[in-house]
């Protein structure tokens, strides 16, 4: 015969022990009883059909189809009155007998009334107009009643009053919050953050606050009329609820000889004390002298006694849990986890408080983990608190990062929360439950993750995310991945091993470093290796035209459709009437598609089919504009001293000799510059990679690492100096520091942080190194190696250089021989 | 059996597209000699593949970086496989088909 299994009730906990317990293939002959008329519900959803933000039929659980499908006996509506331990029965209310071989309890709490005298009146329970806040039942009645009623007293100020109060207010005009300890949710905040609350519910909700009210009596004889506070103010009401906590429904337990204190005493493994097959989980339960109100704590305990009965883990233990709040009220967000205060000497305690918005945050570290916090009207850093506070996760060193976020990525998003099909990668379209089911199927590397989804590999900025996310699906089991301090995949060296590498071999092409270092050849190594190598070895580089991406092979940047853009130079954003009569003539002669302005104050010819790019630049007859390339991109430029009424310095004449020197050098990522001619910054100087601002008395900033793209970064001032030519040899000397030790793609507004501005200051500016000469010769020698890429026209590097790869036009037919 | 021209029409380690009988065929020449084909565009959104960057494996398309095996054609980014057409070089000439 199988195991019978009898659980008395039908709440949350006892359905969700079930279903764990099915979960893990348990085969049992279940019986459940439910007190209530239902199937089984989320209660902490009561408080949104108060609110009615939520429909009755949106918080039903399991609906009993669900019970006849899993071959679930269940009797709602029946109570049970006792258990009798020695012969394995339990008794129902009704008269009816079961027996059991393993048994849980699992019936939950009530809510808490406190002996107020009117609350009850003789013969009918409550009085007209009180009600308690626990059931769906009680919730029905309540808004059926507060429908027509006016003003409404919630006694109990905690978490669930408060919900209550804001809920009431969908149905009556008034209320009332009357609280008899000193602040607002005394069980999770302390003083300072539950006045915060309390001025923020009274000022945004408009619901009046009472604190230190002790209740003492409920007037109205037919009816509710008011309540009595024990300084005698009488507060008129036609509605009370009351929602003074609750207490666990222990009794029947107690009263069948269970060991029962504030709730049934359990161990590790939700054994009631001293016997051998009853359990209890939930509310009912009180392990290591702890009840818990919350839903957490329960899931943990479902878990665990599932293990244990199905015998998947026979020694499964409970340890208690780590207990997060969040308060559900619209308009007011209050988080808490852990300690209210510090407790011990050594305890840091960080507190900070801005009244007027009704902000409050405090954080309690111990031994560099998260042990208590508190976030009043300000809930952003809350998902990145809970899980350093439920995993004892690392802190930043700066510790204000815990509460506010400082410029950085912005709030983190609690991976756990996020649905399957979120979408994490929003330029690739890889969602959550994608980036999960390669981890599960055994990628448990982040780049390996990255590679196979693509999740990640378009702008960059949701990488953090998929990090996190793989390594919540790993189970903190993330393989570390020695490629990610690689300069490139392919060859396992990070970047100043590799060129010391490259130097002592002295290897010139990319197949010499593969043949040398790698031993295979690697495509996604490629391009960064031939940047690498012609920035080291300048004219002495051995140029392998496959190890080019397509847009450094044609000098031009490919476009959706395979076809190209051509974008000629254009110093500092400068043009000229004959310029752009010449643009002009191009254009219409080969009816280019679009003609089109870059952000980068140049003019984009879009559309171009690639066997015609020799032909358009040699019709243009001017400089390419190097807008394809991992390379020194523009200078932008705003009208500077000439003509601007403000300009305090001539950015225009500095923009083009910056352009004029810097064209076309490569580096590890694309370098974007301006110069604006004051600090009105029109040529947005302080987001470029490095931008210099004009201030008064002729001097010049410079800024460095600034970004305005997927990522926003103002740029840091790497020094402020009193000449053109000074910037333009730290212009050159940054260039040059940037492009030998940044990663490949690392672009300066990682680059700098990365190092610091203080470090790169100390290089650039001071030369603490002593290497700024040898920075400014590489500079020198890599300027002078400069050739326009788009004279190559007339003599094609490679044959069909420019053959089309695609059937934009008629190839060359091959005949076929039948 | 059709030959498409010269091998030395595609430099090493890049790849050129041919038109064959109305189909547009990649042709791969790999740095160890070897050649290989596969149909020009990718399935994914129409990538020239022969503008790509290839090594001893596979082709990276280059509009979204997808990568597919040059010997099977099969994905190795979570997207659909290319045909891969037999070829070979015999004499210098590039040789397409069985």
């Amino acid at each position: 015969m199988r195991t019978r299994l009898v659980v008395i009730g039908n709440g949350m906990a006892g359905a969700r022990t079930v279903e764990e317990i099915l979960a893990r293939g348990g085969d049992f002959d279940i019986t459940m009883f439910g007190d209530e008329p239902y199937g089984n519900y989320n209660r902490i959803m009561l408080s949104n059909v108060l609110a009615g933000v939520e429909d009755e039929s949106g918080i039903f659980l399991n609906d009993l189809t669900w019970y006849t499908d899993n071959g679930i006996t269940l009797h709602t509506g029946t109570r049970i009155d006792r258990i009798d331990r020695f012969a394995k029965m339990v008794y129902a209310a009704d008269g009816t007998a079961t027996p059991y071989d393993k048994l849980i309890i699992a019936t939950g709490s009530r809510a808490f009334v406190p002996p107020i005298p009117g609350l009850h009146r003789p013969g009918r329970g409550y009085h007209q107009g009180v009600f308690a806040f626990r059931t769906l039942d009680d919730t029905r009645s309540m808004i059926r009643y507060a429908r027509e009623h006016q003003r409404a007293v919630v006694i109990g100020g905690g978490l669930l009053g408060l919900e209550a109060a804001r809920g009431l207010q969908n149905h009556l005009p008034h209320v009332t919050l009357i609280h008899a300890a000193g602040h607002l949710m005394n069980a999770q905040l302390n003083e300072a953050a539950g006045e915060t609350l309390r001025a923020t519910v009274e000022a945004r909700l408009g619901i009046e606050v009472v604190v230190n009210g002790r209740t003492t009596e409920i007037l109205g004889k037919n009816a509710v009329t008011g309540v009595k506070l024990g300084d005698g103010r009488v507060i008129p009401c036609d509605v009370v609820v009351v929602a003074a906590g609750i207490r666990a429904n222990a009794e029947m337990a107690a009263a069948s000889g269970l060991v029962v204190e504030r709730g049934i005493v359990v161990d590790d493994q939700m054994r009631a004390q001293d016997e051998d097959d009853i359990y209890a989980v939930g509310e009912c339960a009180q392990h290591r002298g702890e009840t818990y109100g919350l839903v957490a704590p329960l899931w943990d305990q479902a878990k665990v006694l599932a293990d244990h009965l199905t015998g998947v883990n026979p020694f499964a233990e409970y340890h208690g849990s780590q207990v997060a709040t969040k308060l559900k009220v619209a308009g007011v967000d209050v988080a808490a986890m852990g300690l209210q205060a510090p407790e011990r000497d050594d305890d840091e305690s960080l507190t900070f408080t801005e009244p007027g918005r009704g902000i409050y945050k405090n954080v309690i570290i111990r031994g560099g983990r998260l042990v208590g916090a508190t976030m009043v009207g300000d809930v952003k850093k809350v998902a990145f608190l809970m899980q350093a506070f439920d995993r004892g996760l690392a802190l930043p060193e700066e510790r204000a990062e815990l509460m506010f976020d400082l410029g950085g990525p912005s709030g983190e998003v609690k991976v756990e929360e996020m649905a399957d099909d979120e979408q994490v990668c929003n330029c690739n379209g890889v969602s959550k439950g994608a980036i999960c089911s390669t981890v599960q199927s055994g990628c448990k590397t982040v780049t390996g993750v990255m590679d196979k989804t693509r999740a990640g590999k378009g702008c960059g900025t949701c990488k953090p995310l998929v990090q996190r996310i793989v390594e919540w699906a790993a189970g903190g089991e993330v393989d570390e991945d020695p490629a990610a301090s690689w300069y490139v995949p392919g060859i396992p060296m990070p970047k100043p091993e590799l060129m010391n590498a490259i130097r002592v071999h002295s290897l010139r092409s990319v197949s010499a470093v593969f043949a040398k270092l790698g031993g295979e050849e690697d495509a996604k190594s490629k391009m960064g290796l031939a940047s690498l190598l012609k920035m080291m070895w300048g004219g002495d580089y051995v140029d392998e035209r496959d190890a080019r991406f397509i847009n450094d092979r044609v000098h031009a940047n490919i476009q959706r459709d395979g076809t190209f853009s051509v974008v000629p130079q254009m110093k500092g954003g400068v043009t000229t009437p004959a310029q752009l009569r010449r643009i002009a003539e191009v254009a219409e002669k080969h009816a280019v598609p679009m003609v089109k302005l870059t952000g980068g104050q140049r003019i984009d010819l879009l559309g171009i089919p690639k066997e015609k790019l020799p032909e358009v630049w040699a019709d243009l007859d001017m400089p390419s504009g190097y807008a394809y390339g991992k390379s020194f991109r523009t200078v932008k430029t705003c009208v500077g001293s000439d003509f601007c009424r403000f300009g305090v310095g001539d950015s225009t004449a500095l923009g083009i000799a910056l352009e004029e020197r810097y064209q076309g050098i490569e580096g590890p990522g694309k370098m974007k510059l301006a110069v604006t001619g004051c600090p009105r910054n029109c040529a947005e100087a302080y987001v470029k990679d490095l931008g210099v601002v004009a201030i008064d008395g002729g001097k010049w900033e410079i800024y460095v690492g600034g970004a305005a793209g997927a990522h926003i970064r103002k740029g840091d001032l790497l020094a402020t100096v009193g000449s053109a030519a000074e910037v333009m040899v730290l212009t050159g000397r940054f260039l040059q520091y940037y492009r030998e030790n940044a990663n490949w793609l690392e672009r300066t507004y990682a680059f700098v942080p990365r190092l610091g501005i203080e470090r790169v200051r100390e290089v650039v500016v001071d030369d603490k190194d002593g290497i700024a000469a040898a920075l400014d010769a590489a500079m020198d020698a890599s300027v002078a190696a400069y050739r326009d890429p788009w004279k190559d026209r007339d003599d094609p590097a490679t044959p069909g250089q420019f053959r089309t790869s695609l059937p934009l036009t008629v190839l060359p037919q091959v005949p076929v021989r039948a | 059996m059709i030959a498409l021209g010269s091998v030395d029409e595609i430099p090493p380690g890049e790849g050129r597209t041919f038109a064959v009988d109305g189909d547009m065929i990649a042709v791969f020449r790999l740095r160890d000699g070897s050649v290989r084909a596969l149909q020009a565009t990718c399935p994914h959104r129409g990538g020239p593949l022969a503008d790509g960057q290839i090594d001893l494996k596979q082709v990276i398309c280059p509009l979204h970086l997808n990568a597919w095996d040059l010997t099977t054609g099969c994905s190795l980014s979570g997207q659909p496989d290319v045909a891969v057409y037999p070829v070979r070089v015999d004499d210098n000439q590039i040789l397409l088909g069985d």
